[in-house]
């Protein structure tokens, strides 16, 4: 068993953490602030390959592995795991179209998703359904041309900002299997958006409401067949939760570095910090606790990639052990700043605003211990 | 036309330098290695010259212990397109290095030779222009503007008074200074092309070159500590000090 990165995998690593140091991190405070992120960077990252990293070469992609994704996500997370976030639902999209669109919608999307220059959003949740995602009411009628789309989408990372939208909306009957996943394009008739939500953290993505009232698009914006929408949604989602978990394990390692180094310079009592053994007990348990997660979750992305039969569980296990396990170290951090942690300059607080969304969304980690004990009480049974 | 671009490997511009206990050297131990900085830049410019129709093959050439090979492959995940390893120690002199390098530009026979102007460990910054003697090709040093017509290089070279335009015959050896551009980072799919590039390796002796060194290091040292700073009450106090105790004017 090797436990080390190839000298490709540390290649990649390394380009993630330089580029986040350089495009993001010296703009990551301004950006939260302002509420607002740039197009141009994105598209930078995309030029790296950064926005198409699972989509195979063939399709214009980076063809790498999950375990490689996670990589890039931690490594961009240290500069801002809001930022690197949003790069990962956008991955999570155009692996959805190269795995599932037909030709048409290929061609019409694919090349501009792996360059960025159209910018995916994914809507699943809606305002009754969020962990019951599968009760979702948005509702797309066949018509001649197509479908009709009426239904309205809540929390969506991107909405607005993005120029595509993969709609999970209602086909059939009121079973998952009567889910499709439809591709709607911004600026066409009867899709608007609800006001900028206001929220703890994540607060350079934009998020709102996506609102679809009569909105007519062609037959082609279906991604593969109708009623497997919902197998597409979670497929997306097992690579999601690496990825999400990922972008917490970069934003606590971040602020596990800066509060090893503060713990040297702070003062008191006529000593470093650092002499207490309280603080280096604390520091031991945050090195641990980013060991134990990063081995983990590189262990469940080894997982997915080899489509072991308990990947989906692999993923839940490491996105629910990961993201609680970073914030916490995140909190940690904070606390060892004092005063100082809770002020935004010093860029911790941030942190531990954005790294809370991470035990929320892509499953709550209820969800995630649904997901677990489903599985290992179904391997009990058999 | 070829370009030939050396890459040397060295302790990373982020690593707080340690010397040795026994003053023998800096410590390599568990330090992070990277490729020289300004040999980056002129990886990237060759990168540049080819991208823009000016050459057709960039080789990247490394000399020093194997882990030099993955100093080569970073600059294949740039996008050069093959390497050449000659396995020799860490601390190979300039002299050496630019025998080693002439050897294999009497191989490869290059329109040109890319170096940076200076390693960041030894800062010797002789290796350049070592190999143009060697050579007897022109040589255009501390180049923050390179520009190629026919048989000719443009060279804009920063020197102390300002910037030195000089016109030199090709080919040539240039030595690239800070300012002369910003090198690219490694895309995902160049990273992975870079691995099924050629990494051909080549062997000291093999070439007719003596590496063994002529030079004596009698000890390293650190650097004095910093002193504290004092507060002058006048800016005559302050004239008077920079005059008689800095020596500075
Ligand atoms: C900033 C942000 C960005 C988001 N981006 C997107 C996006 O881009 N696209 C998208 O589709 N969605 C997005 N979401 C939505 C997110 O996925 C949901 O918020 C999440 O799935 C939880 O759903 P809910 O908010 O409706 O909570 P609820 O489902 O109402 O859950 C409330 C509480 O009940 C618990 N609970 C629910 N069911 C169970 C159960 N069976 N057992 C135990 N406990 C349970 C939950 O764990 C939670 O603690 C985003 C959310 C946020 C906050
Ligand atoms: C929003 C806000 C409002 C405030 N309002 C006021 C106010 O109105 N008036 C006022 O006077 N102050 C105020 N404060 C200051 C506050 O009381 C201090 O921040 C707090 O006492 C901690 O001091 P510090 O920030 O210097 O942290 P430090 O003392 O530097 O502590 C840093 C870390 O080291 C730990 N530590 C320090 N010593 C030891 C030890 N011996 N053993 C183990 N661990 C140790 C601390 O627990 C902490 O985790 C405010 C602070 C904030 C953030």
């Amino acid at each position: 068993m090797d436990f080390s990165l190839s000298e490709e995998q540390q290649a990649i690593l390394d380009m993630a953490v330089d580029f986040g140091a350089e495009a993001i991190a010296p703009h990551a405070l301004k950006w939260d602030e302002e509420e607002q992120m740039p197009r141009e960077m994105l598209q930078a990252a995309a030029e790296l390959g950064l926005a198409a990293i699972y989509v195979p070469e063939e399709d214009g992609g980076s063809g790498l592995t999950r375990l490689d994704a996670t990589l890039v996500f931690e490594g961009l997370a240290m500069a801002c795991p809001t930022i690197s976030s949003f790069l990962s639902i956008h991955n999570m999209v155009a692996w959805m179209v190269s795995s599932f669109g037909s030709e048409t919608l290929k061609d019409r999307h694919l090349a501009q998703l792996c360059s960025m220059q159209k910018i995916a959003s994914y809507c699943l949740t809606e305002p009754g359904s969020g962990s019951d995602a599968a009760a979702l009411q948005t509702k797309a009628n066949r018509t001649n041309e197509g479908y009709n789309l009426n239904g309205t989408k809540s929390f969506i990372s991107g909405a607005g900002f993005s120029d595509l939208y993969v709609v999970m909306a209602r086909t059939g009957d009121e079973s998952p299997g009567g889910i499709s996943a439809l591709m709607v394009e911004n600026g066409i008739d009867g899709l608007s958006f609800g006001a900028q939500e206001k929220k703890m953290g994540w607060r350079a993505q934009p998020t709102a409401q996506v609102i679809l009232d009569n909105c007519a698009i062609d037959a082609d914006s279906l991604m593969g067949a109708e009623g497997e929408g919902f197998r597409y949604a979670m497929m997306g989602l097992d690579g999601g939760r690496l990825n999400i978990a990922a972008a917490a394990l970069g934003g606590a390692q971040f602020a596990y570095e800066k509060a090893l180094a503060y713990a040297k310079d702070r003062q008191a009592f006529g000593r470093s910090i650092d002499r207490f053994q309280s603080l280096q007990f604390k520091l031991a348990d945050m090195h641990t606790s980013l060991d134990v997660a990063r081995s983990y979750l590189r262990q469940a992305a080894w997982k997915l990639d080899n489509q072991t039969p308990d990947a989906t569980r692999a993923c839940a296990m490491a996105k629910r052990y990961v993201t609680d396990s970073c914030f916490q170290v995140a909190n940690e951090a904070l606390q060892i700043h004092g005063g100082y942690g809770y002020l935004t300059d010093y860029g911790i607080e941030k942190i531990v605003r954005d790294l809370r969304v991470h035990q929320i969304l892509e499953g709550t980690n209820e969800i995630m211990r649904v997901i677990i004990s489903r599985s290992i009480l179904a391997e009990r049974d058999q | 036309m070829k370009i030939l671009v050396p890459v040397k490997r060295v302790i990373d511009y982020n690593v707080k330098v340690r010397v040795k206990p026994d003053q023998s050297g800096v410590e390599l131990a568990n330090v992070k290695m990277a490729m020289n900085p300004f040999d980056e830049i002129a990886v990237e410019q060759a990168l540049r010259i080819k991208e823009a129709g000016g050459a057709e093959e960039i080789v990247l050439v490394s000399i020093g212990p194997a882990q030099s090979q993955e100093t080569i492959r970073t600059g294949l995940a740039m996008g050069a397109d093959r390497g050449i390893y000659i396995e020799a120690g860490q601390d190979v002199e300039p002299l050496a290095v630019a025998k080693l390098l002439k050897a294999v530009v009497d191989k490869e026979a290059p329109g040109l030779v890319l170096c940076g102007k200076q390693a960041i460990d030894g800062d010797c910054n002789q290796t350049g222009q070592m190999l143009s003697a060697l050579l007897g090709w022109s040589q255009g040093t501390f180049a923050s503007g390179i520009e190629i017509a026919g048989d000719t290089a443009k060279i804009i070279r920063e020197v102390d008074g300002g910037l030195e335009h000089i016109s030199i015959s090709m080919p040539c050896v240039v030595t690239v200074d800070l300012r002369l551009n910003e090198p690219r980072y490694a895309s995902l799919p160049n990273i992975m092309k870079a691995k099924k590039k050629p990494i051909d390796a080549l062997d000291a002796a093999d070439l007719g070159v003596d590496t063994a060194p002529r030079l004596t290091l009698v000890k390293v040292e650190e650097p004095e500590a910093r002193q504290a700073g004092i507060k002058v009450a006048s800016v005559t106090e302050l004239v008077d000090k920079l005059k008689n105790e800095a020596k500075v004017i």
